[in-house]
Formats: C-alpha cells, sequence, structure tokens
C-alpha cells in the first residue's frame, strides 16, 4: 500500500479560523508525512481541537488552505472523508446503541452488506476486547472501553489518515497504556496518526514529530529530541538531605553553571539545566564539576539524576507560560462552537 | 443470609483486564478492498436504522407519541364536545381529525430536538466525516420519525374509534387522509432540524417550537369552523398550511375529498422541503 505511506499525508498553510472574536486558529502551517504519528502539542484553548475540525472537513477555515492527501479540504472534501477518520474529544458513538450496533451502523454507512457488516463488528470487539460487552449499550462502558470503541469504529475502513483528538485526556495509566499500544499497531499497518493532546510524556511516547501550538499558532516544530535539545541537552536533578542547605546548593549550582536554578516545591529538591548552547562543556562533564563543588561546600545530597529536559520544561522555556491553562479560552471556545 | 452472600460472590467475577494483542490488531487493520459508496436511500434507511434502535432501547420517547395524544383526545373532546356540537360523541366527527394533525404537528418538534442532541453529544461529527450522501443521517432520522407519526396518528384514531368517531371515507379514506398527514409532517420536520442546527441548546429548540406550534395548531379550523372568527384573525386561518391540511384529512375522511386543500397542502408541503432542506443543508455542511 504505497499510496499510504508516502509523501505528505497533510499540508496546510496559513490556516485561520474565528468564533466571534476569539482567533482559535491564527496562522497553522502543517506538513505531516504519512506513515507517521504527528503530535500537535499544546495546552487547552490552544487551537488543537479547531484544527482538526478543520483538517477533518468538519470546519471550513476562515483563510488559508490545506490538503489531505493532496485532496483539498474544502472544494474536495468528499475525496479527504473518503481516506480519514476522526475520534474526537466527545462521544463519537451513540451511546443509546450497543457497541455492535455502533459498528454495524457505520460499517453499512461504509457500504458493507449486512453479514460482511457484522463479521467485520465482530472481529474488531474481538480485537479490541470487548467482545464481552459487545450486547450492553455503550453508555454503560467504562471510561476505557468508550475509547476502544471509539477507536474501533474510527477504524473500520482502515482509513489512511486517522485523527485523534486528546485520546487519553480522562483515562486511568493502564487505560491510557492500552490506548498508546492501539495507536502504534494502528500506525504500523501504514496509517497515519495526527494526535492531539495536552500530555507531553504522550507526545513524548508517541510522536515521531510534534507541533508545538499555543494560541492558534504553532511555536516550534520538530522531533521530540530536536524540541528538548532546542533548550539545552539536559536537566540535573538534585535532592539534599538537609533543607537548611538548600540556598547554598542554589549558589554553588549558579556558580557552577551560570543558569537560573529551578527550586521545586519539595523543599529539598532543586533543578537546572546543563548543556546550554553557548557552554565550554558538555551537560556530563558540568554534572560533575557540579557534584564535586557540592561535596567541596560540605553539602550532602541524597539523589542525583541527569536527563533530558522534559516537554513541560520545552514548553515553559517556548512560551514563557507552563502547559498547565491559566484562562478560560477553552471554555469561551466551546461556547462559540 | 449467609447464603445469598455467598452467591454474589462467588457468581462476581473481576472482568477480564484487556491487554491489546499486536496480532489480533493485525487482523482488523489489515486494509481490505473499498467496498462501494451506498446508495443515497440506503444510506439513509440505514440512519433510519439507527433511529428505531433508539426506540428499542429507549422506549419511554414513545411516551409523547402514545400518551400526549390521547390526552390531547380527551380533554378536547370532552371539553369543547357538549358546548361546541351538543354532545362529545358530535363533537369527535369534526374534532378527531384535527386533533389528530395538532398531536402529530406538535410531535415534529422532537425531529429538532433530537438533532440538537445528537450534535451536542458529538456523533454528528463522526456521521459528518462519513464519505456517505451528505443529507442521509438527516433524511434517515426524518424517517424514523415518521414511524412515530403514524404510530401517534394510529393511537389517535383507535381513541376515537372507541369514543364514537365514524368515518364515512371508510378504511381506504381514513389511510388516505393518515398518508397526506405524514406527507406534510415529514415535510415540516425540514423546519426543526433547521433550528436544531441554528439553536444552541434542546431548551432554545423547545421554545421557538412551541411559539411556532401554539398559534401554527390553535389558530386553525382544528377546534371550531372558521366562520365563528373575526375577520382578521379568519384572514390568517386561511393561510396556515394547518387549516388546509385539516381540510384535506377531513375530506378524506369523510369520503368528501377536497381537492382545492390537497393540492394546497402538497404545495406547502414541497415548500417546507425545499426551504428549509435546503437551509437545513447550508447549515449542516458549514458548521
Amino acid at each position: 500500500m504505497s499510496r499510504r505511506t508516502t509523501g505528505l499525508a497533510i499540508e496546510a498553510e496559513g490556516l485561520t479560523r474565528s468564533f466571534g472574536d476569539t482567533r482559535a486558529l491564527a496562522g497553522i502551517d502543517l506538513q505531516v508525512p504519512a506513515g507517521t504519528v504527528y503530535g500537535l502539542l499544546g495546552p487547552n484553548g490552544a487551537g488543537k481541537t479547531t484544527a482538526v475540525r478543520v483538517l477533518a472537513t468538519l470546519l471550513r477555515p476562515d483563510g488559508g488552505s490545506a490538503r489531505v492527501f493532496g485532496h483539498d479540504v474544502v472544494t474536495e472534501a468528499d475525496k479527504v472523508r473518503s481516506r480519514v477518520s476522526l475520534t474526537g474529544q466527545y462521544a463519537s458513538v451513540d451511546e443509546d446503541l450497543t457497541g455492535t450496533e455502533n459498528l454495524v451502523l457505520l460499517a453499512r454507512l461504509l457500504g458493507l452488506r449486512k453479514p460482511a457488516a457484522r463479521d467485520r463488528a465482530a472481529a474488531l470487539l474481538a480485537a479490541f476486547g470487548l467482545t464481552e460487552a459487545s450486547d450492553r449499550q455503550v453508555k454503560k462502558y467504562s471510561g476505557g472501553m468508550r475509547r476502544r470503541i471509539d477507536i474501533a469504529a474510527s477504524i473500520l475502513n482502515t482509513p489512511d489518515l486517522l485523527f485523534l483528538d486528546e485520546p487519553t485526556t480522562g483515562l486511568d495509566p493502564r487505560s491510557r497504556n492500552q490506548v498508546w499500544e492501539i495507536v502504534r499497531a494502528v500506525v504500523s499497518h501504514g496509517t497515519t496518526v495526527l494526535l492531539t493532546t495536552q500530555y507531553l510524556d504522550e507526545a513524548d511516547q508517541l510522536a515521531g514529530r510534534i507541533a508545538v501550538v499555543d494560541h492558534g499558532r504553532v511555536i516550534a516544530e520538530g522531533t521530540p529530541g530536536e524540541l528538548k535539545s532546542s533548550i539545552g541537552s539536559g536537566t540535573v536533578h538534585l535532592r539534599l538531605r538537609d533543607p537548611g542547605q538548600r540556598p547554598d546548593a542554589e549558589r554553588v549550582l549558579r556558580e557552577a553553571l551560570g543558569v537560573p536554578v529551578q527550586l521545586a516545591a519539595d523543599p529539598v529538591a532543586l533543578t537546572a539545566r546543563v548543556g546550554e548552547a553557548g557552554t565550554d562543556l558538555d551537560a556530563s562533564a558540568q554534572a560533575a564539576r557540579v557534584l564535586s563543588d557540592l561535596a567541596r561546600a560540605g553539602i550532602v545530597v541524597d539523589n542525583f539524576s541527569l536527563g533530558q529536559p522534559s516537554l513541560d520544561e520545552v514548553f515553559l522555556a517556548l512560551t514563557d507560560h507552563p502547559a498547565v491553562p491559566t484562562d478560560e479560552r477553552d471554555d469561551e471556545l466551546e461556547a462559540a462552537r | 443470609m449467609s447464603d445469598t452472600k455467598t452467591t454474589t460472590t462467588t457468581t462476581e467475577r473481576a472482568p477480564a483486564v484487556y491487554v491489546p494483542s499486536a496480532e489480533a490488531l493485525a487482523t482488523v487493520l489489515a486494509p481490505g478492498a473499498r467496498p462501494p459508496r451506498p446508495s443515497a436511500l440506503g444510506a439513509s434507511i440505514t440512519f433510519g436504522w439507527r433511529a428505531m434502535l433508539k426506540i428499542k432501547h429507549v422506549p419511554e420517547q414513545l411516551f409523547d407519541v402514545t400518551a400526549f395524544p390521547i390526552i390531547m383526545v380527551l380533554m378536547f373532546t370532552y371539553l369543547f364536545g357538549g358546548a361546541l356540537a351538543g354532545s362529545p360523541r358530535d363533537y369527535l366527527q369534526f374534532f378527531l381529525p384535527g386533533i389528530m394533525v395538532t398531536s402529530v404537528v406538535m410531535i415534529t418538534m422532537y425531529t429538532g430536538v433530537g438533532l440538537n442532541t445528537d450534535i451536542e453529544k458529538g456523533i454528528f461529527d463522526r456521521f459528518r466525516t462519513l464519505p456517505v450522501w451528505r443529507p442521509a443521517a438527516l433524511v434517515g432520522m426524518i424517517f424514523g420519525d415518521v414511524l412515530r407519526y403514524i404510530l401517534a396518528a394510529l393511537v389517535i384514531l383507535g381513541l376515537g374509534l372507541v369514543l364514537g368517531f365514524r368515518p364515512e371515507g371508510g378504511a381506504l379514506g381514513v389511510a388516505a387522509g393518515i398518508g397526506l398527514l405524514v406527507i406534510f409532517s415529514f415535510a415540516f420536520s425540514w423546519v426543526w432540524t433547521f433550528f436544531g442546527l441554528i439553536l444552541r441548546s434542546e431548551k432554545s429548540v423547545m421554545g421557538v417550537s412551541m411559539m411556532v406550534l401554539f398559534p401554527l395548531t390553535f389558530l386553525s379550523n382544528v377546534f371550531v369552523e372558521p366562520s365563528t372568527m373575526p375577520g382578521w384573525l379568519q384572514a390568517f386561518v386561511k393561510v396556515n398550511p394547518v387549516t388546509q391540511l385539516v381540510a384535506a384529512i377531513r375530506g378524506a375522511m369523510s369520503g368528501e375529498s377536497d381537492p382545492s386543500a390537497t393540492m394546497w397542502l402538497l404545495l406547502w408541503s414541497a415548500g417546507f422541503v425545499l426551504v428549509f432542506g435546503t437551509l437545513t443543508m447550508y447549515k449542516y455542511n458549514r458548521r
């Protein structure tokens, strides 16, 4: 199926869309290679859902253009629809119907005859561990089962491009891991996945490339590794034995590294970036120096680690505000829909 | 006591934990041949099947097509019958086609409420990303509602017959009358799909429909002959499509068909589908 895995799945240029006075998309550019998982990462209200709705032909952009497998999402919407599937943030199956009924309904709408639709529904329910629940109404499903039936419904026609809008929001860790496994399986069979998430580790885990979205714009784009290294190659995390020594430790770190030191809420923990561009030593050499300086100053370190910076830190560095929603823009957007 | 306890503990079983298996997923992910796209009618009927399934799972929703019409018939027959026609039984000969129209036209608004709820829940996002004939989801929804209209009409007819309604037009005339009612209600439902799409909440859809439906059904020939009304009101009653509908159905059921009213009713129906069907699809595509 070479058509599924070569070239670009999505090309978008300068997409804009407003709801009343709220500018949900302020000029989004995207290039999503086919056959990969692409992450749209951003806080609530950043415009991720609006972008997905435009690309899935549910919403017309005010300006800019977008093509999915070469088809324009506005003028060739029907061609786009025959190759994509959407699992929205909200119910995308009928809660009043059973799992089987939902899948048979959609299979029939995709053109399968009744016996084939039934077979397909049964096979999907089995693969997603829902056989026992197949005759129960979806409203009686648990959160994890709901997500699985949503995704099963989306891959009924093995789409070339699958949109997953915040697929793990509100799920417990085990259900989240199940969804991750499913996404990996889906992409390994040649389907391109566009995933939105506000969980940085999720994008890190799944996505080959990430676009960081904030206030309707892409503010950074690249592989997870590139994004991390753009702000320094690593972070040292320290835990002291005596919280009284933290001010001294902070001073030692600042002098050794020449960067600001973050004091965590935990009174014995500190964090600082190492390996910033422009410093003469690499991350591990800097870390070694920090340790010996601390020992010389008589500060007892209980725990020391050197790791890549988290995407949370990336977000903070890119936007000057943390990835946690701080305003009510999301509610406004909801109301404007 | 202890017996019941043991039984519950032994029958309760922790649900098996789902572990996604690469092999099982591979079998469903292998791209198959794309089946041909279903026909417009086929897709609409499939959406109609969804409406049937919803009735099966939530039978309470039939309350408004069974209990509500029964209350309407009993209430007005005994409230007005004696005063307007000498006896409820005599009034019923005139009134039954009218109350049938009132009840069914009133329940058409649930089409808008249902659509609004579906959109609110998000399921229409999936329907709108399917490569099927665009109006199919809405047409299918109204197909399901047509079944509810027929059911309501039959409930009213049954109750009418029990109370002494004797249509001169016989079974054929009654069937023709109900047929006309279903045609009009199908067409009129498109008004509500439009409001269901443009209004924010289920409550506002209800509010608007009440504002439209009360004057439309009461300011008509349903309850009394328009000749008893002041001139300005007669002018409105005459152009009201519900008046034409009631006249046509009374004609059919009494065996003296009213071709002019029937023609007007069919024109009104075509107009509703044309205008509100188009507006609905415009809104549906651009939401």
